[in-house]
């Protein structure tokens, strides 16, 4: 009896201990996780406060609680070099839109051929399609530039835009592939028996089914492009048709030295697009990454 | 005949089973044509621009006039007589064999402390993946330039210290350092990766463990990592390849320029300036094949040795 009881409570002692140790870990790494995510997010919170709190006081102190808040900044800004950002934005939204179509008609299409339809080579160019996503941009970039000089396109937004309707970001076919790798064959076997064309099927079956892989493919698209400041940097000249991120540069290559409340407040805003998505996609994007183990 | 009356007369052909064109149209075509548009694209902006590329690459070409031939000399005079060249790649490489690790390690820490079924896991997730997010962006190059600075917050906070710090920016010991910081302050996809990779490990393997009294410890080193191999494998590859081609952080903390005295000229900066600024479009060409042969040589070989340490389980 005595024994027993001891037993118990020593049981009893031990599982208190682990219960105690068990919450003293969590608490750790628990704020282990909140200081590391502080500091990580530190610097995009300091850009925040700096777009929006006096110029004298940027860099006087690390703090982001600025003394008051002003959006003088974001108007200055705004008209900061010589062609106000309205025509950057809209720029870069145009390019933006029309890169995710041209990249959900065309990645789409082939990614359906790889995926479903039978054909002599099919294994072989599909292997060819994964090479051309390790390959470096610039190992093209020069016959391309020559090519679409020639086509008189440079100073134009086509060289952004239409090698997107040609479906050369095999990353999108591999990550369609691997969705419409996923629907169940019986559905589209089923069609074909009823004598529906690869078409149809591909428009009624696979399309209606795929919403989630293409609106992951199209906030991919829509970021990337956004972002892309190598290929407007080589193809815009004219200042009319920059879009944000050559704004940005202009911005700080002109006056950014002078005013960093406005450079700062224009670096806010073109992040805004993305945050919105982060903040609506985020579970799409995550789940994208996961599954497809994409770059960024 | 035209394709549509091929089309037309296919189900005729079917049903009879006599022609054999008509079969083969009935069979393959839909395939092609759904992959026309690809077809264009890589046979007219990859495969005919990586085989012109390969021949500007033995000319001297300046855009206006017609290219000459050269021989090798393009390839000799990067390696025998281009001070730049040899400044590139070193700048290159030392950030790619500082920022790769660095950013995977980072990566694999966090997902470790994440993997334990934790409460706010995609609120922390969320939060750590947002640099990857935004970090390609010139918004983001903008404010490591002004953080890095002689008066900028890091120094800001390293004044709370007395510690004066210099212009990290501007120091050609530190320029590049400010860039591999960057880079590895956007591990959050690896991250995400890695978390996706812990997932697949069954659970009953660490409880089998534990019952035979493994520390922690040793399960990392014996059950997480040499499972986690293929993933690991995986994203190093790809952010290898990824910080090869690193260009914007570059160019805009540098202003274009690659410097101090050349301490940020990443490979592709160069590139861009032989290309755009001097249009030496042949020596470019040249450039740009080495650095395909270099990232196919670092492919090749990372697969060729994958097996000795990649685990596979079939």
């Amino acid at each position: 009896m005595t024994t027993d009881v001891r037993r118990l409570t020593l049981v009893e002692n031990r599982s208190q201990n682990s219960h105690a140790w068990k919450r003293v870990r969590s608490i750790t790494v628990h704020t282990l996780l909140i200081g590391a995510s502080i500091l990580m997010l530190y610097p995009l919170l300091w850009m925040l406060a700096a777009s929006v709190r006096p110029q004298n006081e940027i860099f006087t102190s690390p703090s982001i609680i600025p003394s008051e808040i002003s959006f003088d900044a974001f108007v200055r800004g705004w008209n900061g070099v010589r062609i106000s950002f309205s025509v950057f934005f809209a720029n870069s939204f145009v390019i933006a839109i029309l890169a995710v179509t041209g990249n959900l008609i065309t990645c789409s299409l082939a990614a359906y051929a790889f995926a479903r339809l039978e054909f002599a080579g099919r294994k072989f160019w599909f292997a060819m399609m994964l090479m051309t996503l390790m390959l470096p941009y610039q190992v093209v970039l020069i016959p391309q530039y020559i090519l679409f000089r020639q086509l008189g396109w440079v100073d134009t937004i086509l060289p952004l835009v239409a090698p997107k309707f040609l479906a050369v970001d095999a990353f999108f076919i591999f990550l369609m592939v691997q969705f419409f790798r996923g629907i169940p064959r019986e559905l589209d076997e089923a069609a074909q028996m009823d004598g529906c064309s690869p078409w149809r099927i591909y428009w009624k079956i696979m399309m209606p089914l795929s919403l989630p892989v293409m609106t992951t493919a199209a906030i991919f698209t829509f970021i990337w492009t956004w972002d892309d400041f190598f290929a407007p940097l080589i193809y815009l000249n004219n200042m009319k048709q920059y879009t944000v991120m050559l704004g940005l540069r202009t911005f700080l290559d002109s006056t950014g030295e002078s005013d960093y409340g406005g450079l700062f407040a224009m670096s806010v805003l073109s992040l805004v697009p993305i945050f919105v998505f982060f903040l609506a996609f985020q579970r799409l994007l995550i789940e994208g990454i996961a599954t497809t183990g994409m770059k960024r | 005949m035209t394709a549509r009356a091929v089309e037309a007369s296919a189900p005729v052909g079917r049903e009879t089973g006599t022609s054999f064109w008509s079969r083969a149209w009935q069979n393959h075509a839909p395939g092609y044509l759904f992959l026309l548009p690809w077809f264009i694209g890589f046979f007219g902006l990859t495969i005919g621009p990586i085989l012109t590329s390969f021949y500007l690459s033995f000319t001297d070409f300046d855009l206006l006039t017609s290219p000459d031939w050269v021989g090798a000399d393009n390839y000799i005079r990067m390696f025998t007589n281009d001070r730049n060249f040899a400044a590139s790649m070193r700048v290159t490489l030392v950030f790619v064999v500082f920022s790769v690790p660095m950013k995977l390690a980072f990566a694999l820490c966090i997902a470790m402390l994440l993997n334990r079924g934790m409460r706010g896991l995609p609120v922390y997730r969320a939060l750590f993946y947002l640099p990857s997010l935004l970090g390609a962006s010139v918004a983001i190059a903008i404010l490591w330039r002004t953080i890095f600075a002689r008066d900028g917050l890091v120094n800001d906070f390293l004044s709370i210290f007395g510690i004066a710090g210099p212009s990290w920016i501007s120091n050609p010991r530190t320029s590049l350092w400010t860039l591999i910081i960057l880079s590895v302050w956007q591990f959050g996809s690896p991250m995400i990766i890695f978390l996706a990779g812990l997932r697949q490990i069954p659970a009953d393997m660490y409880e089998a463990a534990s019952l035979d009294g493994a520390s922690k410890w040793r399960q990392f080193w014996k059950i997480t990592l040499p499972l986690l191999t293929p993933v690991v494998f995986f994203n190093a590859i790809i952010q290898t390849i990824e910080a090869f081609k690193s260009f914007t952080p570059a160019f805009i903390i540098s202003s274009g320029q690659g410097g101090p005295i050349n301490s940020t000229l990443f490979y592709t900066l160069y590139l861009y300036n032989e290309a755009f600024a001097f249009f030496r479009m042949g020596y470019a060409s040249a450039l740009a094949w080495f650095l395909l042969l270099l990232i196919a040589c670092f492919t090749a070989f990372s697969f060729l040795t994958s097996r000795f340490w990649v685990h596979y389980d079939d």
